[in-house]
């Protein structure tokens, strides 16, 4: 097995510029749907404080947690995205009867994800900061490793949400957009886990962005960081990405066998 | 007389030439309880066309795809330049490319870029250069900004043709290039194809309906009927061989004795087909 190359990485990544540079719709949903998440979600915080009489910082916690969500949902929908396009144009014989490897073609999506998602973060940080006076500095440097669970875990179930789109057909691709929306009650987004049924919280436990928003709360409440649990959730995010990519490569290789990949619109295999 | 298809002999001089631009050795695909592609075997030479003819169904898009890498044998071995496509996929997939009717180029990106976003999944050196090379060569220019999904059939064909090159393949794979081309059109194909052989010394594995263009542009031509290769040989000289006017007869003949039977032991039925004979 060859090392990775540069190029037929940047390829992946290239053509998801060309093709966002190409129709500004394809730009959109990076910076539309944030900026009315922040819009919408910062009033409500803005009035909560208003009527709340700053006990709680509803513009840290409410806002902050919209904020993280939204940038995992969008890391999660760059993988996905990217991966889609190929299914949309049925480019897959075209793409993998090259000497392309599937780490290159997943770092690709994986850049591609990254790059895209950064855009919708900046956007979030200047509504959030100049609109509704959100401090994400506050957070100090617990920001980084926030910032490195959600993209390992997003881009984790990006992969995984790859994995099941190609062994399952095209048509399973809008399973793929309602995960982030189950996931939500589970990790706690806008509430201590300690609000969940204990059954709840157990699966709680397996999901990375749960710790964060629990550490998040902490450090707004001016407690301890819970930094322990921050690490296990960076550790799980870490397992769930390598077992991401394990899945797709066994998808892969199982598609070429029975055939699925060469006739992949027919969904032949399912 | 018909000659069955078996592995080409290894004699002393074959084996201390320059290998094959493509050698494939008892090659089999089985999707449950059909088997696709039988036991194939066969090579293509550096410089020389093979045609790969057969009826819908015969395993033909089969045995490209295995080729290309985007489908797994149930048996048997592909060589591409010498080099084992089972255990080293990427190195043989350099030395290879192909064109489909099948798998049209992304239409939401630009001719140059599409050929951007292949050459660089090829690894190919210097891109810029070969991009604007292939462009000049297949009258491309003109068009080099405008988005493939409104490229007519022949321009997307020289296309296709163009992205086919970007890596300057060994082995050429081209499962009916000139499908849907007005006759011009396709014989100004055919003449380029000729000269990739010719010029560049790669292989090339052509599939087709049409037996004018197989018999004058092919060195060789493999006859696939339910997964099997039937019969080979120079194209100009089969019909002729096996009491038949044209390719089209002989074509026709091939592939309608096999379906009167059961599909079991349907060899010895095609070798009862008028003028032909098996050798053993």
């Amino acid at each position: 097995m060859r090392l990775l190359k540069a190029r037929p990485v940047a390829a992946i990544v290239l053509r998801q510029y060309y093709l966002m540079r190409g129709n500004p719709t394809r730009i959109l949903p990076t910076v539309a749907w944030v900026a009315i998440d922040m819009v919408l979600w910062g009033f409500l915080a803005r009035y909560l404080d208003s009527v709340n009489g700053q006990r709680i910082n509803f513009i840290g916690s409410l806002l902050g947690a919209v904020l993280f969500w939204d940038l995992f949902t969008r890391i999660m929908q760059g993988v996905t995205l990217a991966f889609f396009e190929d299914v949309w144009s049925r480019n897959f014989v075209n793409v993998f009867a090259t000497p392309l490897l599937i780490s290159e073609y997943l770092c690709g999506l994986v850049i591609t994800a990254i790059l895209t998602s950064l855009v919708g973060l900046a956007v979030m940080l200047l509504l959030a900061t100049m609109a509704f006076g959100l401090s994400y500095l506050s957070l100090g440097l617990l920001l980084l490793p926030y910032l490195l669970l959600l993209f390992l875990f997003g881009i984790a179930l990006g992969v995984l949400a790859c994995a099941m789109v190609l062994r399952l057909g095209p048509v399973s691709e809008w399973l793929v957009w309602p995960i982030p929306a189950l996931l939500a009650p589970f990790v706690g987004v806008f509430y201590p886990l300690s609000t969940l049924p204990a059954w709840m919280r157990v699966l709680s436990y397996a999901l990375p962005p749960a710790y964060l928003f629990e550490s998040m709360r902490a450090v707004l409440a001016h407690r301890p960081a819970r930094t322990g649990g921050l690490i296990i959730g960076i550790a799980v995010a870490l397992l769930d990405l390598l077992l991401a990519c394990w899945l797709f490569s066994r998808v892969h290789r199982s598609a070429v066998r029975t055939g699925l990949l060469a006739r992949y619109s027919a969904e032949s295999a399912v | 007389m018909l000659r069955t298809a078996t592995p080409a002999p290894a004699s002393p001089p074959a084996a201390a030439r320059a290998p094959a631009a493509l050698s494939v050795q008892g090659l089999r695909k089985r999707y449950g309880a059909l088997l696709a592609v039988d036991e194939i075997c066969f090579e293509v030479p550096r410089g020389q066309i093979v045609g790969l003819l057969g009826p819908n169904g015969a395993g033909k898009t089969s045995t490209i795809n295995m080729i290309l890498g985007i489908l797994q044998p149930s048996a048997g071995s592909i060589h591409i330049e010498g080099v084992d496509l089972a255990t080293q996929r990427s190195a043989a997939l350099a030395h290879t490319n192909f064109a489909a009717v099948y798998a049209s180029l992304p239409g939401n990106l630009s001719v140059r870029q599409n050929l951007r976003f292949f050459a660089l999944l090829y690894d190919v050196a210097d891109s810029a250069r070969r991009i604007e090379q292939l462009l000049e060569e297949f009258e491309l220019r003109q068009l080099a900004d405008t988005r493939c999904g409104l490229l007519s059939s022949g321009e997307q064909t020289r296309l296709a043709l163009a992205k086919a090159l970007l890596n300057e393949p060994r082995l050429l794979l081209l499962d009916e290039p000139t499908a849907s081309l007005d006759p011009s059109a396709a014989d100004l194909i055919r003449r380029r194809i000729r000269a990739m052989a010719s010029e560049r010394h790669c292989g090339i594995l052509w599939t087709s309906h049409n037996m004018y263009e197989v018999q004058s542009t092919c060195d060789r031509v493999l006859f696939l009927s339910h997964g099997r290769v039937l019969l080979e040989g120079d194209p100009r000289r089969l019909p002729a061989e096996h009491g038949a006017a044209t390719l089209e007869e002989l074509f026709i003949r091939l592939t309608r004795e096999p379906l009167a039977t059961d599909g079991v032991g349907t060899l010895d039925a095609r070798t009862s087909a008028p003028g032909l004979e098996r050798v053993s």
